[in-house]
C-alpha cells in the first residue's frame, strides 16, 4: 500500500471519529441546551426538598431555564437552601417570584417551579427567594388522607 | 515432609517475587517509551502508520459490534420498559449505557483481541528474530523506533474508536426503536438530550477508553517486547496480552465507574 492511501485511510479514520464524537454531543447529549455556568444563581429556603437533587431542573411556566446546583441544610433555622442557577437570559424575575417543589408526572423527577410575582425590582445573583413551597410527600399526604377518613 | 513445605513456601515466594520483579520492569518499560514518544515529531510517518494497522484495521469489527450492541441494547429496554409505559426512555437506556459503559469497555476488549495481539506478536517476532539487537546493533533505539509509535497510536485510536462504537450504536438502537418497534423518532433523541450530559457521560466515557488505550498498548508493547524468545513464548506472550488486558479494563472499569459514578 502506498503512502497516500496509507495517510488518506488514516485521515478518514481519525475524522470518522472526530464526527461520531461530535454527533453524540450534539445529538445525544444536552450540549444543544447547554447554557454554561455563566448564570446568576438564586437561593431559596425550603422545609422539605423531597427528591430534590443537584442538577434538577429548574423551570418557569414549564420551561426549563436554569438547574439546581448546590443544596444544603441549614443547623440555624433547620431548613434546606437550594441554590439555583439561572440562565442569563432570563433575568427580569421580579423579587418576590415564589418557588415550589413540583413533579412531573405522576412518578416524574422533581423540579423547582418559579411563580413570577409583581414587583418592579428584579431577582439579581445572590437573592434570595422567601415565597417557597415545600415538596409534597406522598406517605405525608396518605397520612393526612387517612386520618381525615378516621374523623368522619 | 518438612522438606516439601519448605519447597512450597519457597516457590510460593519466588512467584510473587517474580511477579513485583515483572510489574517493576514493566513500569521502568512505560517510563523509558514515554521518554522516547519525541521521536515521533522527527518521523510522523511512523506513527501514521501504525495508526493506520491499529486504528483503521480494527475499525470494522467495531462498527459491526457496535451496531448490534446498539440493537440488542434497543430490543431488550423495550421490552423490560414496555411494561411501565416507559418506552420512550429506551433512547436513554441505549445512549447511557453506551456512552458511559459499553462503548469503552467492549471497544477496548476487542482492541485488545483485534491489535493487541497483533502488537505483541510483532513487536515478539522481532525480538525473536533478533531484529531489535539488530537494531541497537546500528545504533537505532528500538524503543524510539518500534515500540513508542505503536503505543502512541493505541492511545490515540482507542477514543476514536469507542466514539465511533457509540455513535454507531445509538444509530443500531434508533434503527431497532423507530423502524423496527414503532418509538417516536423525536421522542427518541428529545430524551436522550434531555437525560444525557456532555462532561458527565460523554466526557468520563472518553476519559475511560483513554485511560483503557494506555493500559492495553502498554500491556501489548511490553508482552511483545518481554516475550521468552522462542516460537512457544511468542505463543504464551500473545495469549497473556489478551488475557492480562482484558481483566485489566474489566478492573479497572469497576474503578473508574466507582470514581465517577459512584456519588
Amino acid at each position: 500500500m502506498n503512502t497516500r492511501t496509507l495517510e488518506l485511510m488514516v485521515g478518514l479514520f481519525v475524522a470518522a471519529g472526530i464526527a461520531a464524537l461530535f454527533m453524540l454531543a450534539m445529538s445525544a447529549s444536552n450540549l444543544s441546551s447547554y447554557g454554561g455556568d455563566e448564570g446568576y444563581t438564586v437561593k431559596a429556603r425550603f422545609d422539605n426538598i423531597g427528591g430534590l437533587k443537584t442538577r434538577s431542573p429548574v423551570s418557569a411556566g414549564g420551561v426549563r431555564i436554569g438547574r439546581v446546583t448546590e443544596i444544603g441544610y441549614d443547623m440555624a433555622g433547620y431548613e434546606a437552601w437550594v441554590t439555583m442557577s439561572i440562565d442569563p437570559q432570563y433575568d427580569a424575575f421580579p423579587i418576590d417570584t415564589s418557588a415550589s417543589i413540583l413533579t412531573s408526572g405522576l412518578l416524574g423527577e422533581q423540579y423547582v417551579g418559579l411563580e413570577p410575582g409583581a414587583e418592579d425590582e428584579y431577582l439579581a445573583s445572590g437573592s434570595v427567594i422567601t415565597l417557597t413551597q415545600s415538596a409534597l410527600v406522598l406517605e405525608q399526604i396518605i397520612g393526612q388522607f387517612l386520618y381525615s377518613k378516621g374523623d368522619e | 515432609m518438612v522438606e516439601t513445605i519448605l519447597n512450597r513456601t519457597q516457590m510460593l515466594g519466588r512467584a510473587t517475587l517474580d511477579g513485583f520483579a515483572r510489574l517493576g520492569r514493566a513500569s521502568l518499560f512505560l517510563l523509558e517509551v514515554l521518554s522516547n514518544l519525541g521521536g515521533m515529531l522527527k518521523r510522523p510517518g511512523l506513527l501514521i502508520k501504525q495508526l493506520f494497522s491499529v486504528g483503521v484495521q480494527t475499525l470494522i469489527i467495531i462498527v459491526v459490534a457496535g451496531l448490534f450492541v446498539g440493537m440488542v441494547m434497543a430490543l431488550q429496554s423495550y421490552y423490560a420498559l414496555v411494561d411501565f409505559g416507559a418506552e420512550n426512555s429506551v433512547s436513554v437506556m441505549v445512549v447511557l449505557s453506551l456512552l458511559r459503559e459499553l462503548g469503552p469497555v467492549i471497544t477496548a476488549l476487542l482492541f485488545a483481541g483485534r491489535a493487541g495481539s497483533a502488537l505483541t506478536a510483532e513487536i515478539g517476532l522481532m525480538k525473536t528474530t533478533e531484529q531489535l539487537s539488530g537494531m541497537e546493533m546500528m545504533a537505532v533505539n528500538p524503543i524510539e523506533r518500534i515500540v513508542a509509535p505503536r503505543f502512541l497510536a493505541g492511545v490515540i485510536a482507542m477514543p476514536l474508536l469507542a466514539a465511533i462504537f457509540s455513535a454507531v450504536g445509538v444509530m443500531g438502537g434508533y434503527l431497532v426503536a423507530v423502524e423496527l418497534l414503532g418509538l417516536d423518532a423525536g421522542a427518541f433523541w428529545s430524551q436522550a438530550q434531555e437525560n444525557v450530559e456532555l462532561i458527565d457521560d460523554l466526557g468520563n466515557g472518553m476519559i475511560k477508553s483513554l485511560v483503557f488505550g494506555v493500559v492495553v498498548s502498554w500491556i501489548a508493547v511490553f508482552e511483545g517486547y518481554d516475550c521468552i524468545p522462542t516460537s512457544e513464548g511468542l505463543g504464551q506472550a500473545t495469549t497473556r496480552t489478551v488475557v492480562y488486558g482484558s481483566l485489566a479494563i474489566l478492573v479497572l472499569d469497576f474503578v473508574l465507574t466507582a470514581l465517577m459514578f459512584g456519588k
